[in-house]
Formats: C-alpha cells, structure tokens, sequence
C-alpha cells in the first residue's frame, strides 16, 4: 500500500515537471525571437521643448488658427457643440488667462492696457515635474524619458485626477463619444472613447516616424519652435539664449517646457 | 421515503431541464465561422497558429512598446519587420472587420474594446451610416 502511494507521487511529480518543463523548453527550442526596434528615421531628443515665438504669432494674419486646426486634424479631436464638452489640444487664450501673477501693482499702465488680452497658443506643456503623472492611480500618464508625457488611453479609467493636477487646463474628458463629432477622420490615427481624458502628446507618433509636431509645421510663420534642449545647437536653445522668455506659472514648481518670447 | 414517486418524476424532470442545452446540442458540431481574410497576402506576421492563439497578447505586446517603450517596429521570427500599429498595419490585410474580426469574437462571445477608439477599415455599410450623421 505504502509503496504503490510512494510510487504514485513518483510518477505525479514527475509528470507535473514534464508538462511545466514544456513551455520553457519550446520558447527554448522556438526559432529567431522576435524583437522590438526603433524606426531608424525617428527622431531622437533627450528632453523635447517648445518655444512660441508670441511676437511672430501676433502677427500673423488675422484670425490665424493653422496650428490647431492641423492638430485636430491630425489628431481627431472632436468638435463637441456644447463649449462644456470641449476637447482642445493647443489653443488660444488671453494673455492675463495664460500668465496670472505675472503683474505687480505698479505696472505700468501702457504695458498692462497693451498686454491685456493678447492671445496666445498654449497646450501641455510637458512638464518636468508633472503633477499629473504623479496622481494617476493606474499610470496611464507618464513620462517618457525624453520629457514628454504622453497617455496610454487603454488604461485611463477616467477618473479626472489629472484634469485636477494640471495646473494649465490642458487635459479634458470625453464626456460623450467623441466619434459622431470627428468633421474628417485621420485613419492613421486613432479617436478616443468615451469617458478617457485626452491632452497633448507633443506628436510623438509623428516623432517616431520622423516628422516634427503637426502644429509646428502647419505655422507659416515659424512662431512655433520644437527641439531638444539637451542638444546645445538646437534652435530651442538659441531662442532661449538669445532672447528673453517666460513659462506658465513656472511658480507652482511644475518646470513647464514650453517657453514663450513675448 | 414518502412520495419517493413523486420525488423521483421531479428529480428525473429537474435532470432533464438543466441539461436541455446539452441534449440539444448533442452530436451537432457547431460550425466555426468562415473568416474573410480579405487580402492576397499568404503570410500573417507570424504563424496562423500562432495569430488564432495569441493575437491579442502580441496586440497587448505592441500597444506597450509603441506606447510606453517607444519601438514601432516588429522584427518577427522570420526577420521581417513591421510597423506595429493595428491601424495601419493589421486592418491593411485584413480589410474587413466585420467578416474578420467580428464573426469570430460573436461567435466566441468575446466583446474587445479596441474598436471604440481605433479606426475600423472603411466597410461599405459603414460609410453608408456615417454619411448621414
Ligand atoms: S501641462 Fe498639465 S497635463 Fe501637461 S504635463 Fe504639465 S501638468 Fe501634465
Ligand atoms: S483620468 Fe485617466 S489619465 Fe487622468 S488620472 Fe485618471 S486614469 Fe490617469
């Protein structure tokens, strides 16, 4: 009796080790493994920045709005009818709405009438201190180690932590299923669903095959400059050595990467 | 036992009903729907096999190189690369989500999402409901 049980776990335990074996012997055994590479024409920066050059862009001409317009194009944002529902990836806003805090008491008046209300184009600004990275609960936002934060929107569960961290307004929710709502598809691109928060992504799928930001190339006056700004020959650089520039709310500690000449 | 008849009839009837799928079924093969590949191409990126097994973990695989590594191409067992991109690759060959994709996932009762945010290939009954919205 004893010996029939002894040999049966014998033969149990030996069989479980054969078939636990199998996989690893068969990925062992299986031919050429498949690997990941990166598109040789991709471009590579170490941390990507944009500089707007606000003087270029408020001459421009009149009602100029290219550079959202080959974003949302590129991108299928929607065009929700309701402004409460609105999804917007770079876009303008007043000057004391982008930069608040800026003034003291006893600004000179010209200035503060001649600044008022000036547009601008603002988007994420990819911060090097996100605070939206650091509150999604399912790392959907992250940031990639060439500075851009990007979302994986497999994983957002639409919670809007983000949308409560990020000081620049710069993610919104689908509300509603933005699809209906998309005026011309992009096929090489995909929408979002319902319920996931969407934000810029400093077009890192046209990086990736080698293209700079759609928004970049779309400006006819050159007033919007990407680069890396760990590469000293840049042209992010040059701008910001040469001329004077300044940042969102560079107060809250977030270390915003898209500058602005004025 | 008291009413052992009656207990009987009942079990016996009870037995019946809870297996009346099986019996329904039995000795009927359920037909596999056929798949409309949709294209002249002879060779998937890897093995049939290989694809009706464990698409979705190469699928998974992708999304998180592209996304989160930064790699967009494959390089399969043969050598032969691939942008990895469900959009613009997958849906070249295989041009017709619903003779492809679907008839399989209804056929196995499986619901992915993928569809909700990526394009499905333009299908003839597809643009007929878009035009009019
Ligand atoms: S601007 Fe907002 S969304 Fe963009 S990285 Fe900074 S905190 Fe995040
Ligand atoms: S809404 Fe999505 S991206 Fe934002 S914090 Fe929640 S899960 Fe993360």
């Amino acid at each position: 009796m004893d010996e029939t049980r002894r040999n049966f776990l014998k033969i149990a335990g030996l069989s479980v080790l054969g078939f636990g074996a199998k996989p690893v012997v068969d990925a062992v055994a299986g031919t050429g493994e498949p690997k990941f590479e990166k598109d040789p024409q991709a471009l590579n920066g170490k941390r990507w920045a944009m500089v707007v050059n606000q003087k270029k862009c408020l001459n421009a001409k009149e009602g100029c709005k290219d550079c959202v317009l080959a974003c949302n194009s590129a991108h299928n944002i929607p065009d929700f009818p309701n402004p409460k529902d609105e999804i917007k990836w770079i876009w303008q806003v007043k000057y004391e709405n982008a930069f608040p805090g800026q003034e003291n008491p006893y600004i000179d008046e010209y200035v503060k009438k001649s600044l008022k209300g000036l547009p601008f184009m603002v988007l994420c600004n990819h911060c090097d201190n996100p605070p939206c990275v650091r509150v999604c609960p399912v790392q959907a936002t992250f940031r990639r180690p060439d500075g851009i934060v990007v979302m994986d929107y497999h994983r957002c569960i639409g919670c809007r932590f983000c949308m409560a961290a990020c000081p620049y307004g710069a993610r919104n929710l689908n509300w509603r299923d933005p699809r209906p709502f998309i005026k011309k598809e992009n096929p090489e691109f995909p929408t979002r669903s319902r319920g996931v928060v969407e934000k810029c992504n400093f077009c890192s799928e046209r990086l990736a095959v080698g293209k700079m930001p759609a928004c970049v190339e779309a400006c006819k006056d050159k007033a919007l400059v990407f680069g890396d700004l760990e590469d000293p020959n840049s042209e992010v650089r040059e701008l910001l050595r040469t001329q004077p520039s300044i940042q969102r709310k560079p107060q809250l500690g977030t270390r915003p990467q898209v500058y602005y000449i004025l | 036992m008291y009413n052992a008849g009656k207990i009987i009839i009942g079990i016996v009837i009870f037995l019946a009903l809870i297996t009346a799928p099986f019996w329904y079924n039995f000795g009927k093969a359920s037909t596999p729907p056929k798949l409309e590949i949709g294209t002249q191409e002879k060779q998937c990126v890897e093995s049939k096999a290989f694809m009706q097994s464990s698409h979705m973990v190469l699928l998974d695989q992708w999304r998180d190189e592209v996304l989160r590594v930064g790699k967009r191409i494959y390089v399969n067992s043969a050598g032969k690369q691939y942008n990895m991109s469900l959009q613009n690759t997958c849906t070249k060959c295989h041009s017709s989500k619903t003779k492809f994709c679907d008839r399989c996932h209804t056929y196995l009762n499986v619901a992915p999402n993928c569809w909700d945010c990526h394009i499905a290939p333009k299908e003839q009954e597809k643009q007929a409901g878009r035009s009019d919205k």
